[in-house]
């Protein structure tokens, strides 16, 4: 399976989403923002970063490039999208996905290893998992507060397109504790925490056996990696 | 050259965690009458040819699909500035333009 990162002017986490890929057993893919060739890919991930310097509104002249087009394509053709933190940004404004981000209720950055909630195991980035599995990723973002308006979020809670919840610390603000949804389809994820920053014993968040050894983030990669061999 | 300001708040009934912010400065520093403030964004968009019908439609789906993002903010205002040599130059044309109806533009009509 052939997964294609997107690396836009100020991605961050482009190279460690590869390495997740790379991890879960797939083909990375460089592609990049200026481009409109996908290459043939499997699935995209849009990854974390600044895009832009998070100038007008984050993740907005990034979900404007060139290549946004052709992702708006494949997502509604039913492949699989996973937007990680500003990539969930994008993928709110190319309005692949409900709701908006804005700065963090405390006005200020935070970057901790953040516990959630699976509330949907059936997207293709989260079939790995089950529901009410609680997994441990590192969160790191300034403006990580999920709004939307009531009706949308009743919308989404009960077509079950909230994916994840954050549990015992709101980090940002995030209406009803959401950290993650999904398009009605389940193709479309995105979050604000980093599932790539925690594939590999040694450099992922503590747990009660090890210091760095939570590597809960593989589930994402391995999820859509499987969905694909089932398919095949 | 004209100048088109556009101007962006984010939604009334959402957290404003600047404007909040700001608020506690202003309290901390002897300005206790404040009880809020908000802040958003102007844009300033130079055009180099005539403001007309077609150029402000531009403007106006330029403000709600690309300089505001619906969801979490609102366009407040957009406004048309023009120097006085374009205040006079529009006025001219309008009355040429009007000129075998009878119409004579007002001094200072603009947009």
């Amino acid at each position: 399976m052939r997964i294609g990162v997107i690396t836009f002017p100020g991605s961050l986490d482009d190279r460690d989403a590869q390495r997740a890929v790379r991890l879960a057993g797939a083909e990375p893919v460089a592609l990049w923002h200026g481009s409109h060739d996908l290459e043939g890919v499997d699935a995209l991930i849009l990854p974390g970063g600044f895009s832009y310097g998070d100038y007008l509104r984050c993740g907005a002249i990034a979900s404007l490039s060139p290549i946004m087009t052709e992702v708006v394509d494949a997502a509604n053709a039913g492949m699989p999208v996973l937007g990680i933190c500003n990539g969930f940004q994008m993928l709110t404004e190319a309005h692949l996905l409900e709701g908006g981000l804005i700065r963090n209720d405390h006005a200020t950055f935070i970057c901790r290893d953040q516990v959630l909630r699976v509330e949907n195991a059936a997207t293709d980035w989260t079939s790995g998992f089950e529901v009410g599995q609680e997994i441990t990723i590192p969160l790191k973002n300034g403006e990580g507060g999920f709004i939307a308006d009531d009706e949308t979020l009743d919308r989404l809670e009960g077509e079950g397109r909230v994916v994840f919840r954050y549990v015992d610390v709101n980090p940002n603000g995030s209406l009803r504790d959401i950290a993650g949804i999904t398009n009605a389809r389940g193709n479309v994820v995105g979050l604000m925490p980093h599932p790539e920053h925690a594939v590999e014993p040694g450099f992922g968040p503590d747990t009660p056996a090890a210091m760095r050894s939570g590597v809960d983030g593989l589930g994402f990669f391995t999820s859509v990696v499987r969905r694909a061999l089932v398919e095949a | 050259m004209p100048t088109i300001v556009v101007d962006v708040m984010p939604k009334a009934e959402l957290l404003d965690p600047q404007g909040k912010a700001v608020a506690g400065a202003l309290a901390r520093t002897g300005h206790p009458g404040f009880t809020g403030v908000r802040i958003g964004k102007r844009f300033e968009l130079i055009v180099d040819g005539p403001v007309d019908d077609a150029l402000k439609a531009q403007v106006q789906q330029i403000a709600e699909e690309i300089l505001s993002n619906s969801v979490i903010e609102d366009v407040v205002g957009i406004h048309y500035e023009l120097s006085n040599a374009e205040l006079a130059e529009e006025a001219a044309h309008a009355a040429a333009e009007h000129a075998d109806t009878g119409y004579v533009a007002p001094a200072g009509e603009t947009h």
